[in-house]
């Protein structure tokens, strides 16, 4: 029996059986990890010593007939802005080289008692802060369908690690779509929730009000196992939406017949690539024979989502970065003479160009004499945004879309001109600004091989039935369980 | 919109971002063209709009004013991130001249 090729569902259930041990497991996934990884560089850091840790507890446990939680044994990697005690935290960044975590994230801990075992830290973007992971301080993380190719970003390890089936699930973190369109890219599944139903706490600030932390899993009965381990409010986290959490796992047979499908018309325009526009309106097509009632829809202020997007998640970011200073932790410079030296050399120093980009901006847009002219206005038209979901959710249960205008583009294509680089967000930027639930899920291949990925996009607090569409879409299709050539 | 190299030193001086020449020429150019996209939100009639700064209505909690410990962290845990400490202190430059 291949353990790399289960599922984390199967896994789980082996353990629990006693089929299966976890280390055995763990060490499945560890060797095929150092084997692959020189090539597809998904990880910062592999935590052998841990995992082997986590995952003997877990079989003592279960040895002397104690109750383990439902991802027991299962293996995940965790994006590399997720506190784990004991661990060092980059965020792929020169400011945190060496910063060790001193407490847990709230999913961190959630996943613990869920006897899940952690395998690893995975890149990213610094600070997340990109669409190719090439913003990385430490490496670029290739693609496992084209390793000449971008695996999106900003999780884009998170996303090639499970892709390479170096872990059956991992974690990341999406604020413009830094899930989805690297789920897309990488040919699997990326869940972004509901703002507020996942705790961000312990997790490294990028844009306050955007910012969630979801899953990425090959198939849906995964995806649901590790949302419904890491949703829930919490006092650390007042963002965090105190209200009842249903059980995924247990809606994902839930009925598609005359579930509303709305396609967006200012979604499907000149500019996309061909074979993706083919490939998501077969899938739709697809669900349409399922039971579904498609309609066409519109969403009037989509063309102002990026502008928007680009006022306020950089405007959020330059106040949460101005906590590295450079004195409590991380790089501090050398030769600063005094105070204001030290902040700005050490931050000089220490942050990369996009992150300082991003600073830039933001601090300009909050600046005396433009904050209304740029920040205030943002925040009106993000209303607007909000409202066309809205509007929209009053005539269907589910909005679908492409995740990407176009498939995983070449290293270094768009590193030159950050502009570019901004519009391959441009389908899931919408999704953070109204605050609702968004999944990517695998719906086909261009002729070159590389993935495409669907968005469906629901109503706030009902990734229920993202889930259940994307688990009964999955039945007839076998897109999700196809694997790179590694 | 363009904007100048003076205003780049002036925002990354707020910014607390030491930046090199050849940082601020590239700076001038890239954010030019971003503010320039952004303009397009000006088109955008907004009258009468509220702005949205979180999408759900949030409220501040409250709890007892009581020092908790977190995970049970220790000054000392904390300490070992700073980069140069003196005791149970953080070190930093002098602040007064």
């Amino acid at each position: 029996m291949e353990l790399t090729a289960l599922t984390a569902a199967e896994i789980a259930e082996k353990v629990q059986n006693r089929e299966v041990r976890a280390l055995e497991v763990a060490e499945a996934f560890l060797a095929r990890t150092h084997k692959l990884d020189p090539q597809v560089q998904a990880y910062n850091e592999v935590f052998d010593r841990l995992a082997r840790l986590q995952a003997g507890s877990v079989d003592a446990k279960i040895e002397k007939g104690e109750k383990v939680g439902p991802l027991a044994g299962v293996p995940i990697a965790i994006k590399d802005n997720l506190m784990i005690r004991g661990e060092k935290c980059t965020c792929s960044s020169k400011i945190l080289e060496n910063y060790v975590a001193t407490y847990d994230a709230t999913v961190i801990q959630k996943l613990r008692d869920a006897g899940a075992v952690f395998i690893g830290h995975t890149n990213l973007d610094e600070f997340a802060m990109g669409s190719s992971t090439e913003n990385s301080a430490f490496r670029t993380t290739k693609n496992p369908w084209a390793l000449d190719r971008i695996p999106g970003g900003s999780s884009g390890g998170s996303a090639a690690a499970v892709a390479a089936r170096m872990a059956p699930i991992s974690l990341g973190s999406d604020t413009g779509g830094s899930i989805r369109q690297p789920a897309a890219l990488c040919g699997i599944l990326g869940l972004k929730p509901t703002y507020g139903r996942v705790s961000r706490f312990g997790l490294v600030a990028f844009a306050s009000s955007l910012d969630q932390i979801g899953p990425f899993a090959t198939n849906a009965k995964d995806t649901a196992l590790v949302m419904d381990a890491i949703a829930g409010h919490d006092g650390y986290d007042s963002t965090s939406v105190d209200r009842p959490v249903p059980s995924t796992l247990a809606g994902l047979e839930k009925s598609m017949q005359g579930l509303r499908i709305g396609l967006p018309k200012e979604y499907f325009i000149s500019g996309i690539d061909p074979e993706v526009d083919a490939a998501v309106r077969n899938a739709v097509k697809s669900l349409e024979a399922m039971g579904a009632i498609v309609k066409e829809i519109s969403l009037p202020h989509t063309e102002a989502c990026l502008a928007v997007y680009y006022v306020l998640a950089p405007s959020e970011a330059s106040s949460n970065l101005s906590r590295f200073d450079g004195v409590r932790y991380g790089h501090r410079a050398k030769d600063a003479t005094n105070l204001l030296a030290l902040y700005e050399k050490s931050r000089g120093e220490g942050f990369g160009p996009e992150v300082k980009r991003r600073i830039m901006i933001g601090t300009y847009a909050l600046s005396s004499g433009y904050y209304d002219a740029y920040y205030s206005k943002a925040q009106k038209v993000r209303t607007l945004i909000k409202r066309d979901f809205e509007k929209a959710f009053e005539q269907v249960d589910v909005i679908a879309t492409p995740t990407t205008p176009a498939p995983a583009f070449k290293s270094g294509e768009k590193s030159a001109d950050p502009l570019q680089m901004y519009l391959s967000d441009i389908f899931t930027i919408s999704c953070n600004l109204a605050g609702i639930p968004g999944i990517s899920i695998p719906c086909g291949f261009t002729n070159q091989k590389l993935p495409i990925g669907l968005q469906l996009l629901g109503k706030p607090f009902d990734e229920e039935t993202l889930l259940s569409v994307a688990h009964h879409y999955e039945k007839a299709h076998d897109w999700n369980r196809q694997l790179p050539a590694l | 919109m363009a904007i100048s190299k003076k205003d780049v030193e002036h925002v990354a001086r707020l910014a607390r971002l030491a930046l090199s020449d050849e940082e601020k020429e590239r700076y001038t150019t890239q954010m030019g063209s971003i503010l320039e996209y952004i303009e397009k939100l000006k088109a955008i009639n907004t009258d009468g709009v509220e702005p949205t700064a979180h999408p759900w209505p949030v409220t501040n909690v409250w709890r007892e004013d009581k020092a908790e410990l977190l995970q049970g962290v220790t000054r000392d845990e904390l300490l070992q991130n700073a980069p140069e400490k003196e005791g149970p202190f953080f070190k930093v430059r002098k602040v007064m001249e």
